[in-house]
């Protein structure tokens, strides 16, 4: 038998090993490489895509009749393909008038009718982001009377005057995008006016082409060089699903990926300094709120409840396990929106909750809760945990899946519900339609006012009703600002921090972004450079 | 002479594979006899296979929808108001009794319509058609490790038990065995990509490779090699290699400790003294002789450790972005979407079943009164 020394063994494997070394300093000047999680998206169809990766996506394959400046989100929803717009008297129509000029991917000419049908089509469809149209009082039924075409502007008829900004938002959303009537006639299955089909391909005008989509995997845009905004300059865009943040950070390091974009804390701790090697910090629209199940005898008791806000240590998470990543604030309204509060009044006092608790008589009490096995909420559980036992309140935590959960919360089962609220479309009303909106609190109901059995005051209720058809936007700012500084008092739901995403990338990358508190990423404008 | 008997065929899960009938000497009877008769031993196996699939797709069924995670929500969003939900709920079919979802189900796949997953969006016999053989080269590539260092190593360690190799063989089967597989992957990472840059990163290929090659067997580097892209070929061998030998380490470590065994049993016969006293060479016994007998066992316990690895390495699969079977089938188990995680099982399943039956002929072809 022949006989290798443990020398030549090791030799030979590395001279096996050595040429694989497959990594470059940097992947090509015209594509951009971002790593993320994507495992979420299940549609590309504008009608039905309502998940954050899904979004991602449609952002950049679709136009809207209005779209945000990603250099410049501050200034709110901007002409896209509409050019302009004008309300009627009534203030219950509106008018947008189409670009000339205009094509689609397909090389069809963008039409006031592709306008028309696309907001036909998602409300017949009735998937999940269609209450964002539906909510102006159109229905499958009368849908095709309220929206119409003429010539080269397309009319929307509500139900009410809403007000303009409101509706304008609304249209910035995904479930608005213009889709390619003509494209998409052409692979209808049955009733289902194409959306098997748009799941998986696309039709639109934005910025990039979907060049695949292998779910789990990756997502490959190409660059549509007679976008009407100008030719990306990145010609194609790659999105890996790398879930692993140490995966991505080797990556991104090796220089084979330009964004990473899940980091965690430490890993961005690991990356800040390196050569080469940039964070960019951008305020999101998710929410970290608590919600008190008014179910529960001792969560619905007002002493209970305002004892509860000096049992938070918001500045220990935000400086731990949090940092970075989630901000302090204590409002429905996220940073970024009309009539944002940046109050956050509530501070870490134990001794303020034990005076209220024994003021109220409060002895003691056990609450057993049910929370998502994530780590961010266990650790923000067993922070609560630990402040309520030192009030003399003892919290039981339950871990479950994500999934139980959001049955339990479904059904008002959950007492005390940690966990995070994403806003639909670039408006308040977005967030105040679902904390402070609870129309039927004995009945059926979905928004989460009504999951955690808040009644919310009618007086409430009207405010928020009003500010959704208050034309003045300063007035209806100042109506937001107020609604929540009575919510910040009084309500059993408690927003605690607000989402800072921490995007990691190489310095060469230029302009990116995640699409702020309102919308989503959009890559049109990134460019790569020394 | 002793001889170990076959031990394989039976062991190998799901219970109720089908073994390979042996066939009784035709007595004299014509062609056409014999013919009838492998008809019917190959109707007998078939049979077999569909009854074992079938009770596996019952059971999958079953715990699916047991389980406490509703596929509604996860096509409605959290957000849909309770009219959504239920109008989803009757689209899905949820409404039905169980025995009939089963039944529609079972005539859906009969006629070759796996449906559509609610997680990816695509129709399932598409997503198997890209996530199986992802795994199934993976795999094959962990075992081909796994044999070509276990089973030597398990020869050597029981030729020459108690040496540096049978000491060495024992703590790489020992740390095989306790260490964490997610631990072992990323430190692999950090240290032939991260460090060193001796290997691809996370994915199946890089970025400038990806749909280069045309797709025939989607093995990328079987189809790589057919279109003679060898950069192609370099790049997908560079990206396999790391995951690939993290799980050859672990079937190593199963299938050098079993070796060993199986060789100790044979060493220790007289017929290994008799070869021996006739003057044959040490090289000549062990080889030629104790090993020729552990081929059946070895052969069964090959079948088992590629069959757990073609389960797919859920961990692995993560850690090395590979989008394989065992990340697709945990992933929408979660989510409650049963098409996909039965047309996971069918595949998974028809896998075992295959490899079982593959070992039995190999039974036959490896032990002569088998044949």
């Amino acid at each position: 038998m022949t006989r290798f020394s443990p020398r030549a063994i090791l030799l030979a494997s590395a001279i096996a090993v050595a040429p694989l070394s497959a990594a470059w300093a940097e992947t090509p000047a015209d594509v951009l490489v971002v790593a993320h999680t994507i495992d979420d998206i299940i549609s590309l169809d504008p009608a039905q895509s309502f998940e954050f990766s899904g979004n991602d996506v449609t952002q950049n394959l679709y136009s809207r009749l209005v779209d945000f400046d990603p250099l410049n989100l501050e200034a709110g929803f901007q002409p896209s393909l509409a050019e302009k717009w004008e309300v009627s008297e009534d203030g219950k129509t509106i008018t947008l008038t189409l670009r000339e000029g205009v094509t689609f991917q397909s090389g069809n000419p963008v039409r006031a009718e592709d306008a028309a049908w696309s907001l036909q089509r998602a409300v017949k469809l009735d998937k999940s982001p269609a209450f964002i149209l539906t909510q102006f009082g159109l229905t499958p039924e009368n849908v095709d009377q309220m929206v119409k075409a003429d010539g080269n502007t397309v009319s929307i008829t509500m139900d009410q005057p809403y007000a303009q900004s409101f509706v304008l938002n609304c249209l910035s959303a995904s479930v608005a995008s213009v889709i390619d009537k003509e494209t998409v006639l052409q692979h209808v299955e049955g009733d289902d006016l194409g959306n098997a089909w748009l799941t998986t391909n696309s039709a639109g005008s934005g910025p990039y082409a979907l060049a695949a989509w292998r779910p789990n995997e990756v997502v490959q845009l190409t660059a549509f060089e007679n976008y009407f905004g100008g030719a990306p300059k990145m010609k194609r865009v790659i999105v890996k699903n790398v879930q692993e943040s140490s995966a991505q950070r080797l990556q991104l390091e090796a220089g084979d990926i330009d964004v990473a974009r899940n980091l965690t804390p430490s890993d961005i701790e690991g990356v800040t300094g390196k050569e080469g090697i940039v964070i960019k910090d951008e305020p999101r629209g998710r929410i970290l709120y608590m919600g008190m199940s008014q179910r529960d005898p001792l969560l619905s008791q007002a002493p209970v409840q305002q004892a509860m806000r000096h049992l938070i240590d918001f500045e220990g998470m935000a400086n731990s396990f949090l940092k970075g990543q989630w901000r302090i604030h204590q409002n429905f309204i996220p940073e970024g929106y009309l009539g944002a509060s940046d109050e956050n009044p509530w501070t870490y006092d134990i001794e303020a909750a034990k005076k209220i608790l024994t003021d109220a008589g409060i002895t003691g009490g056990t609450i057993t809760t049910k929370v998502r096995d994530l780590r961010e909420y266990l650790d923000v559980a067993q922070t609560l945990q630990a402040s309520m036992a030192q009030a003399g309140l003892t919290l039981n935590i339950e871990q479950m899946t994500g999934a139980q959960v959001l049955d339990a919360y479904r059904a008002r089962e959950v007492p005390i519900f940690l966990g995070e609220w994403g806003p639909d479309y670039a408006d308040p009303q977005t967030n105040a339609g679902t904390f402070a909106w609870n129309p039927d609190n004995e009945g059926k109901g979905s928004t989460l006012a009504w999951r955690n059995s808040y009644a919310v005051p009618a007086a409430m209720q009207e405010a928020v009703k009003a500010a959704t058809l208050e034309g003045d936007s300063d007035k209806r700012k100042q109506m937001y600002l107020d609604i929540q500084a009575e919510y910040r008092a009084n309500a059993p739901i408690l927003p605690l921090f607000q989402r800072v995403e921490q995007a990691a990338m190489r310095d060469t990358v230029k302009d990116w972004s995640a699409g702020g508190a309102v919308t989503s990423v959009m890559y049109h404008q990134v460019s790569k450079g020394e | 002479m002793t001889r170990t008997a076959p031990t394989g065929g039976q062991a190998l899960p799901p219970a109720g594979a089908a073994p390979v009938p042996a066939l009784p000497p035709a007595p004299g009877s014509g062609r056409l006899a014999a013919t009838g008769r492998r008809a019917r031993a190959l109707g007998g196996i078939l049979l077999s296979l569909a009854l074992t699939l079938l009770g596996l797709l019952l059971v999958t069924f079953i715990i699916g929808r047991v389980m406490p995670i509703d596929p509604v929500l996860k096509v409605v969003g959290e957000r849909a108001t309770p009219e959504q939900y239920e109008a989803a709920r009757q689209a899905m079919g949820l409404d039905q009794p169980l025995a009939v979802q089963f039944l529609t189900y079972i005539g859906d796949v009969l006629r070759g319509d796996f449906g559509r997953s609610i997680s990816t969006g695509h129709p399932v016999a598409e997503d198997l058609r890209r996530v199986f053989p992802a795994t199934l080269e993976l795999a094959a590539m962990g075992t081909l490790i796994g044999v070509l260092a276990g089973v030597p190593l398990g020869v050597v360690a029981a030729a020459r038990r108690g040496g540096w190799v049978d000491q060495i063989a024992r703590v790489a089967a020992l740390v095989g065995y306790s260490m964490p597989i997610f631990w072992l992957g990323l430190m692999g990472l950090l240290v032939f990509y991260g460090i060193l840059g001796w290997v691809g990163g996370p994915g199946r290929q890089d970025i400038l490779y990806d749909g280069m090659v045309p797709e025939v067997t989607r093995l990328l580097l079987i189809d790589s090699a057919l279109a003679g892209d060898w950069g192609a070929f370099r790049d997908a061998f560079g990206h396999i290699i790391l995951p690939a030998s993290l799980l050859g380490y672990f079937s190593l470590a199963y299938i050098s400790r079993m070796t060993r065994s199986f060789m100790l049993e044979q060493l220790s016969a007289e017929y290994i003294t008799t070869a021996r006293v006739k003057g044959l060479s040490e090289g000549r016994v062990v080889w030629g002789h104790a090993f020729r007998n552990i081929a059946v066992p070895l052969v069964t316990v090959i079948a088992l450790s590629f069959g757990s690895l073609l389960e797919g390495s859920v961990l692995t699969e993560i850690i090395f972005s590979w989008p394989g079977i065992g990340s697709y089938i945990t992933k929408t188990l979660l989510a409650g979407d049963m098409n996909a995680v039965l047309g996971g099982t069918i595949v998974v399943g028809v896998c075992f079943i295959g490899l079982n039956v593959l070992s039995d002929l190999l039974y036959r072809f490896l032990d002569p009164r088998a044949a």
